[in-house]
């Protein structure tokens, strides 16, 4: 909520504005205008083509920066609020669900994604601080048609219960798959508890691990 | 005819939850949603002197906050009562946000509801609330010296005071008595997906995705709340994040966002914050369990004496039943089992997994275990001395039991025999090895409603089963489509399963490990009420080949219909559907599930077995491995039911070793609210678990003789767990979690 003046500085240099005057600013209150309304389709790009994807309809947003994030190989470009993190970003405006929130203080790891190839939290990530990263998440990961081997090995050993851990616990494991970790059990359990699961379904995710480890290195 | 039931199927929405396809209670997108964020008390009691909204209001996207000055009031008041009694279920007789008293810290005193989510939950802190505090009870010390003794519990169903024989005659006659006072830290059941309801109102007409364990009652409390018809509430719940029971009652929050939605006539999205799972959904309480058991040199139990005190709200005489299985685990002709209770400032706790029987057995286990100790027996010996061959409490047979099978296959599979039961005998390196045993049992239990379910054949000899009910993780989904292809004679892979939603027959809440029972019991009569209206139809065809045969003659395989003994005659059920011009076939199946008095004693039995590891400098405990082995009555998919039965016995684990939230009792709130502060057992915590299934025949319990395994497999464990530590050590540690200070 900004006051009228300040709509002659749009907030989209964001190396310019430090968190505290951006948070100072908007906790300023006034009286809302309705003027400089953004309009804020999410704008999907895609080898040249404009392709409009559903978007909250939220009318204009005062203080939206946009945003351009690059996921499961699409471009996307977005009015989002400089708050919001890439885990709500990529479950509120682009409508990609396959990340999960479980407690949004990377606590439990529901929410893991990789950057660059890395696994991350990404509710400890804004996403405007993610514009020039590659972004994977589940549904970039593979398909029922298409699965990735991590993704077939843990339906075949059921290694999921309720499910909501599942994107996290696959995410940490495909890329945990390209960093060191010894060959046992032990360093599989240690690799991946920084991911929840509540159902426990821990003995059969580790064996759904293992089993695509032990592909991968007879290969 | 078992083709496809007791199969390890893959689960049917397997692919859906390893590629994210699965769309949970907040993940449904509606073009125009709003999104609402609550507000908690700070203070555990009091009232509320003022509440400043305009800052909110005026911020950002906001479209309304709702307080008790301006938030419709409920049409009926809300009554605590089990989602398994089929109506409508509120988690406690009480509904925030009507008028200015507070009662337990977290309790709803605002709504905000804005356009997006950071504008909500930004907003919501500029709510400034003020409060006249009032002095709080939080915990079991706290309250102790107001105890009372309970009428009845849980909601009314059960009596607060169980006796049989005389129990002081019975002490007074035991060559040995244990007397031991076991206490418990309040625990969450913290499902990763926090619970969470999407609000859709069109005209007159209620639309709830709700991260919800019962549809029907959420549909009938919702409904009782906003004062509109069921006819015109719909809830659509596909998939669930867990729930533990934590998701079996239904909460204010659920009711709220449907007034929220209302209110600014947009679907409203309400997910609670991890924080806000402390404070919303019960928990189990904080509470002590005294046991004195009496027994003869031989060990036989002359009589069993079981107390427990717990704490509840201010609303409720709520307990979870801590003396039910304990009550009818052994043959002991004297038992008194006495509930009492502190009022305090805390929600009514609720059902979580294994409401009752996880404390006490745990409390039961630990005190035969001491006593085994005492008399120098075998603990498992000393289990099978008092096995209970009938019920005792009713005197009646049970309908099936396992027990002794499931003692001698866990000690086998462990490697019981030889055990040296002197304790500190037995080290790896530095660590004190211990190993440890107890009995496991839980209640069959009979929802009062018919279960329905509805089966329609296509032309092509495919199928659509339809039932209401939820799969929050338990497997449920793919069982049923087993038992509806078994029923109805086709391949696995031509039918198809629909539930999830009040508009499907109605079920049981996937509560009480009733689902599978109840659940399939409905689809296998829809399904074999279907078949033999086919082969009913075919018989009476001239132009059939079992024109004439007789009903009972007749059997079903992959889609077609024949004689069984004599499989060349027969025909496709496609076939004779498309002679008839039908496009399709269609059958309802019903089943009421038997009262109360069936004649026989009614439960679910297992063994459990735990090897520890304990760090003698340092008090560190870790788990080694586990063994259980459950008699489960016929196991519907021997796959998804080892997992349930695994993650019952990591919860056991976590009980023992972990899990504790914490009270502040000065400021009457839970001061560790959090998954960095409240531990659950993450992958390094899980050891190499062993589980075996004694599957025995049982007539009395449903069609099916399905027993269920979704809570079983936590009860016992933790004991196991503390009785393996006191051999490593020689400490008898009668306080969970289990803590480090408790073995240095």
């Amino acid at each position: 909520m900004l006051p009228a003046d300040d709509h002659s500085t749009p907030m989209t240099t964001l190396e310019k504005l430090s968190r505290r005057a951006f948070l100072s600013r908007s906790s300023a209150t006034g009286v809302v205008t309705a003027a400089a309304a953004i309009a804020v389709p999410v704008t999907k790009m895609d080898a040249g083509t404009t392709q409009e994807a559903t978007a909250p309809d939220t009318g204009p947003i005062p203080g939206a920066v946009p945003v351009t994030l690059k996921v499961n190989g699409e471009t996307y470009r977005v009015q989002i609020d400089p708050r919001a993190t890439l885990l709500d970003t990529l479950r509120e405006t682009l409508h990609l669900t396959g990340t999960k929130k479980g407690c949004d203080h990377g606590q439990c790891g529901a929410c893991t994604v990789h950057i660059n190839g890395r696994r991350a939290n990404s509710c400890l990530l804004f996403a405007a601080m993610q514009q020039n990263a590659e972004i994977t998440t589940i549904e970039g990961l593979g398909t029922p048609e298409r699965m990735h081997p991590v993704q077939a090995s843990f339906v075949e050993h059921d290694a999921y219960q309720c499910g909501y851990c599942t994107s996290g616990q696959i995410m940490s494991a495909a890329a945990m798959l390209h960093e060191p970790c010894g060959p046992n059990d032990d360093d599989v359990k240690e690799a991946l508890s920084g991911n929840i699961c509540r159902c426990g379904a821990y003995v059969n995710i580790v064996a759904a691990v293992q089993a695509v480890r032990r592909k991968q290195s007879n290969v | 005819m078992s083709a496809a039931i007791g199969q390890p199927l893959d689960r049917v929405d397997g692919k859906a939850k390893v590629t994210g396809a699965g769309r949970y209670s907040a993940e449904i997108a509606f073009a125009n949603v709003a999104y609402a964020a609550i507000v908690g008390a700070e203070v555990a009691s009091g009232r509320i002197s003022s509440i400043e909204t305009t800052e909110a209001e005026r911020a950002e996207g906001v479209l309304a906050v709702l307080t008790h000055r301006n938030l419709a009031k409920i049409a009926a008041q809300p009554h605590l009562l089990p989602s398994l009694a089929g109506q409508s279920a509120p988690g406690e007789s009480f509904f925030p946000l009507q008028d200015d008293l507070v009662h337990y810290a977290g309790q709803p005193v605002a709504v905000v509801i804005a356009d997006t989510l950071e504008r909500a939950q930004y907003a919501a802190c500029l709510v400034r609330v003020r409060y006249v505090q009032t002095p709080s009870t939080t915990t079991l010390d706290q309250g102790r010296e107001q105890a009372y003794e309970a009428q009845r519990i849980f909601a009314g169903f059960i009596p607060g005071r169980v006796q049989r024989g005389n129990a002081e005659a019975g002490l007074a006659q035991a060559a040995v008595r244990i007397d031991a006072t076991y206490r418990f830290a309040a625990n969450h059941h913290n499902p990763i997906e926090p619970s969470a309801t999407t609000a859709v109102w069109e005209g007159d007409r209620l639309t709830l995705y709700d991260a919800t364990q019962g549809i029907t009652a959420t549909q009938l409390t919702a409904a009782e709340l906003l004062g509109v018809p069921p006819s015109k509430v719909r809830v659509i719940t596909r998939f669930i994040g867990g729930g533990f029971g934590c998701k079996a009652m239904i909460w204010p929050h659920v009711t709220i966002a449907a007034f929220a939605a209302r209110h600014v006539k947009r679907p409203v999205k309400l997910a609670l914050t991890r924080e806000q799972m402390f404070t919303s959904c019960g928990h189990r309480e904080e509470q002590e369990q005294r046991i004195v058991l009496g027994a003869t040199e031989e060990g036989r139990l002359t009589a069993l004496r079981h107390h427990k005190l717990s704490l509840t709200s201010p609303f409720d005489d709520w307990a979870e039943p801590s003396l039910g299985v304990a009550g009818m685990a052994y043959a002991c002709p004297n038992y008194e089992g006495v509930y009492r209770l502190i009022r305090s400032n805390i929600m009514t706790p609720t059902f979580t997994r294994g409401p009752g029987e996880t404390t006490g057995m745990f409390a039961l286990e630990c005190a035969m275990d001491e006593l085994a100790y005492q008399l120098t027996l075998d603990p498992i010996e000393l289990r099978l001395r008092n096995h209970a061959d009938v019920d005792p409490v009713s005197g009646n047979p049970w309908s099936s039991k396992g027990l002794k099978e499931c003692y001698q296959r866990g000690a086998e599979r462990f490697g019981w025999k030889g055990r040296n039961p002197v304790p500190r005998s037995q080290r790896d390196g530095n660590w004190l090895i211990g190993t440890g045993m107890a009995t496991a049992g839980y209640p069959v239990y009979f929802p009062m409603q018919p279960q329905r379910a509805r089966a329609r054949l296509y032309a092509d000899g495919s199928a659509v089963v339809q039932a209401g009910t939820q799969d929050f993780g338990t497997g449920s989904a793919t069982a049923m489509t087993q038992v509806a292809a078994d029923g109805l004679g086709l391949p696995v892979d031509r039918v198809r399963f629909e539930y999830g939603d009040t508009d499907l027959p109605n079920t049981a809440a996937a509560v009480g490990s009733a689902g599978s029972g109840m659940v399939s019991a409905a689809v296998y009569v829809a399904a074999t009420t279907l078949r033999d209206q086919l082969i009913a139809r075919a018989i009476a065809d001239e132009k059939s080949p079992l024109c004439r045969a007789h009903p009972n003659a007749v059997v079903v395989r992959d889609g077609r219909m024949a004689l069984r003994e004599q499989a060349n005659t027969g025909e496709m059920y496609s076939d004779l559907l498309r002679r008839h011009f039908l496009a399709d076939a269609e059958a309802l199946g019903s089943w009421n599930p038997p009262g109360q008095n069936t004649g026989y004693g009614l439960a679910t039995f297992g063994a459990q077995f735990a090897e520890v590891a304990v760090d003698p400098d340092l008090g560190l405990v870790r788990v080694r491995r586990m063994t259980g082995v459950f008699a489960l009555g016929r196991v519907l998919n021997a796959k998804t039911a080892r997992s349930q039965l695994m993650g019952g016995m990591l919860w056991g684990l976590g009980q023992a070793l972990l899990e504790a939230t914490y009270m502040d009792s000065k400021l009457g709130r839970w001061a560790n609210s959090s998954l960095g502060d409240y531990l659950v057992p993450v992958d390094a915590d899980a050891p190499d678990v062993d589980v075996e299934l004694v599957e025995i025949h049982d007539e009395a319990v449903n069609p099916l003789g399905v027993k269920g395994c979704g809570e079983i497999g936590m009860v016992g464990a933790a004991a196991a767990i503390a009785n393996a530590v006191f051999h490593a050590t020689g400490r008898r540690v009668r306080e969970l979690p289990i803590h480090i200070e408790h073995l240095l």
